[in-house]
């Protein structure tokens, strides 16, 4: 039976050594558990790849205005496939472990909080790079698409930024989408979105009231950073889209942790 | 068994002598909680001493899952305080001394067992090993099957596992044997009166009501957010109906009825059976009246009679 001394012993130090290792048992579960679950897998790193097949492995050979649609698309499905990663992984994932009542068995745990937040992150930067990779590989053997060691390096820099970036949106609709209906909702936000932002085709070929309202989407700035790589930037200038991504993040985390203290007070 | 009931019955009263005085361990000292307009627990006050299985036993939306939550600091009372080993439930401190067993729809089901448990057992300094676990949560041969491969009963085992990965002080379980099958629920009783044997401290909530008699030293009785009774079991059957007496006597009704203690007469056939909470008495006086009586019977009622019999009529 143990004696109230016992019961008031000195706080165990959380090491170092043993946060990392938290950290990272967290993320590698974390990137197991989305890697297995095939509805996720298959239609994250499938969707990106099938359209590029089609719309740019197709067009390898289609110039106009100096865009190369194979070179251009490269850069576009990207940034849709990194977003999508992010978006479900994170956004369904996380609405789907909240309402089950799994995210309150974690919290109940000593768990460090950041580190099932830090993991999902991961995974969303995982993801990304896993698709990224892909159709660069396709782009480069089938799409006719040439790149230097510098815009590949480059290429992945800017997906993780990305990945980072619209991980705080998935947080926020974690949040605030209701698991059953949380798959809809983002593909009612990603695919106009993605259309809009100029990652199907360039924007120019698109009508000009939707040209106008680009730049008030996150997915336009990122876009814009990621074919500024492959010398496909319209010619905004390159601060204001930096400007738009770190603004559309900060926005995004702070209505989440808004939200999640709301939440909290009336939970 | 009778007989094992007796011997839980003298343990039990051995145990709550030795730990009334001690300190509490965890506490909800006068909390309420409110969800918008609906009071989920009202002024509740629950002490669980170092080593005691405490069963929360009340109907559907009586509060015990919001009371194991307030003491996890899953939730913040909106008056009142929980404490738990002094301090705080919600610092990482106090968790690593805590583990709970939640009732939960669903937990990643692409996970093996064994990689859940290396999860939650790397959250802590001194975890108990994997070998350990699976011996305690009776999860062996499962060990590297799917979470989404298990059935109910399983699923339980392993959320037990994951509450025991940290050799924890204090546990809660909510609800732990839903959908376990009668093999699997005695298994988990005897996990559980283990816990208790090794000192450790343990709040269980429950629909079983045998389940409570089963395990707890003490069970507290809430409705709507209040205790309604609080005692050992034998202490909780005592105060509601009292025992059943059965016998075939020459005595009256009107005269059984007017002996003190004794709150119902009923003819049976050709049986009577009278209702007590003083059975000895009133039985040591009904003999002493009648030296033919006979077929003397005297049963406990159910806990589930007492237990309806607390939170419907109050």
């Amino acid at each position: 039976m143990s004696s109230p001394s016992i019961a008031y012993s000195e706080p165990q130090r959380l090491g170092i050594v043993r946060t990392a290792a938290i950290f990272r048992k967290e993320t590698k579960y974390e990137f197991l558990k989305l890697l297995r679950n095939r509805s996720f897998s298959l239609a994250v790193i499938a969707f990106p790849i099938m359209f590029y097949l089609l719309f740019g492995v197709t067009n390898r050979d289609a110039n106009s205005n100096g865009i190369n649609m194979a070179r251009y698309l490269l850069g576009g499905y990207a940034c849709f496939g990194l977003i999508g990663a992010a978006l479900f992984g994170i956004g369904v994932g996380l609405a789907g472990e909240r309402s089950m009542g799994w995210l309150e068995v974690k919290r109940a745990s000593p768990m460090p909080p950041m580190a099932y937040l830090f993991a999902k992150c991961m995974g969303a930067i995982a993801f990304g790079l896993i698709i990224v990779t892909a159709l660069t590989v396709l782009a480069v053997t089938m799409g006719g698409v040439s790149l230097t060691a510098v815009e590949l390096a480059k290429m992945l820099g800017m997906s993780i930024v990305g990945s980072i970036s619209f991980a705080s949106m998935g947080f926020l609709l974690a949040l605030l989408v209701p698991a059953n209906a949380a798959p809809g909702i983002v593909n009612l936000i990603y695919l106009p979105m993605s259309f809009m932002s100029g990652l199907w085709m360039p924007l120019r070929y698109l009508p000009h009231w939707l040209q106008r309202i680009a730049p008030a989407l996150p997915m336009y700035h990122l876009a814009q950073l990621m074919l500024r790589i492959f010398g496909y930037a319209d010619n905004t200038s390159v601060v204001s889209h930096w400007f738009g991504l770190a603004g559309f993040t900060m926005v995004m985390l702070g209505t989440s942790w808004l939200v999640f203290n709301r939440a909290q007070q009336n939970a | 068994m009778p007989a094992t009931a007796l011997m839980r019955e003298t343990e039990t009263a051995m145990f709550s002598s030795t730990t009334q005085s001690q300190q509490a361990i965890a506490s909800l000292a006068n909390v309420t909680k409110r969800y918008g307009n609906t009071l989920a627990l009202d002024g509740m006050n629950l002490a669980l001493r170092p080593g005691e299985v405490v069963a929360l036993l009340g109907p559907n939306g009586a509060g015990k899952s919001t009371a194991v939550r307030l003491l996890l600091g899953l939730i913040a009372p909106t008056a009142g305080m929980a404490r738990v080993f002094g301090g705080d439930p919600q610092t990482p401190v106090t968790r690593l001394r805590v583990g709970a067993m939640l009732q939960v729809a669903r937990i990643p089901e692409t996970l093996r067992v064994r990689e859940h448990l290396d999860l939650f057992r790397s959250y802590y300094a001194k975890p108990l090993s994997v070998a350990e676990i699976v011996r305690i949560a009776q999860l062996e041969g499962i060990e590297d099957a799917m979470f989404s491969t298990l059935s109910g009963g399983q699923k339980q085992r392993v959320l037990f596992g994951l509450a025991m990965c940290g050799d924890p002080d204090l546990v809660f379980l909510d609800e732990p044997t839903v959908g376990m099958d009668i093999e699997a629920r005695r298994g988990l009783w005897q996990q559980i009166r283990t816990l208790a044997n090794r000192g450790k401290t343990v709040l269980l909530t429950t629909h079983y009501l045998e389940e409570a008699d089963a395990l707890a030293h003490r069970i507290v009785v809430i409705n709507k957010g209040k205790i309604v009774s609080e005692g050992t079991p034998a202490e909780i059957k005592s105060v509601s109906a009292g025992r059943k007496i059965r016998c075939r006597t020459r005595l009256t009704v009107e005269f059984l009825s007017a002996l003190p203690g004794v709150t119902s007469v009923e003819q049976s056939g050709d049986d009577v059976v009278v209702m007590t909470p003083r059975a000895e008495e009133v039985v040591r006086e009904m003999l002493l009246r009648d030296e033919m009586l006979s077929g003397l019977e005297i049963a406990s009622p159910a806990l589930e009679d007492a237990f309806l019999a607390l939170t419907t009529s109050r």
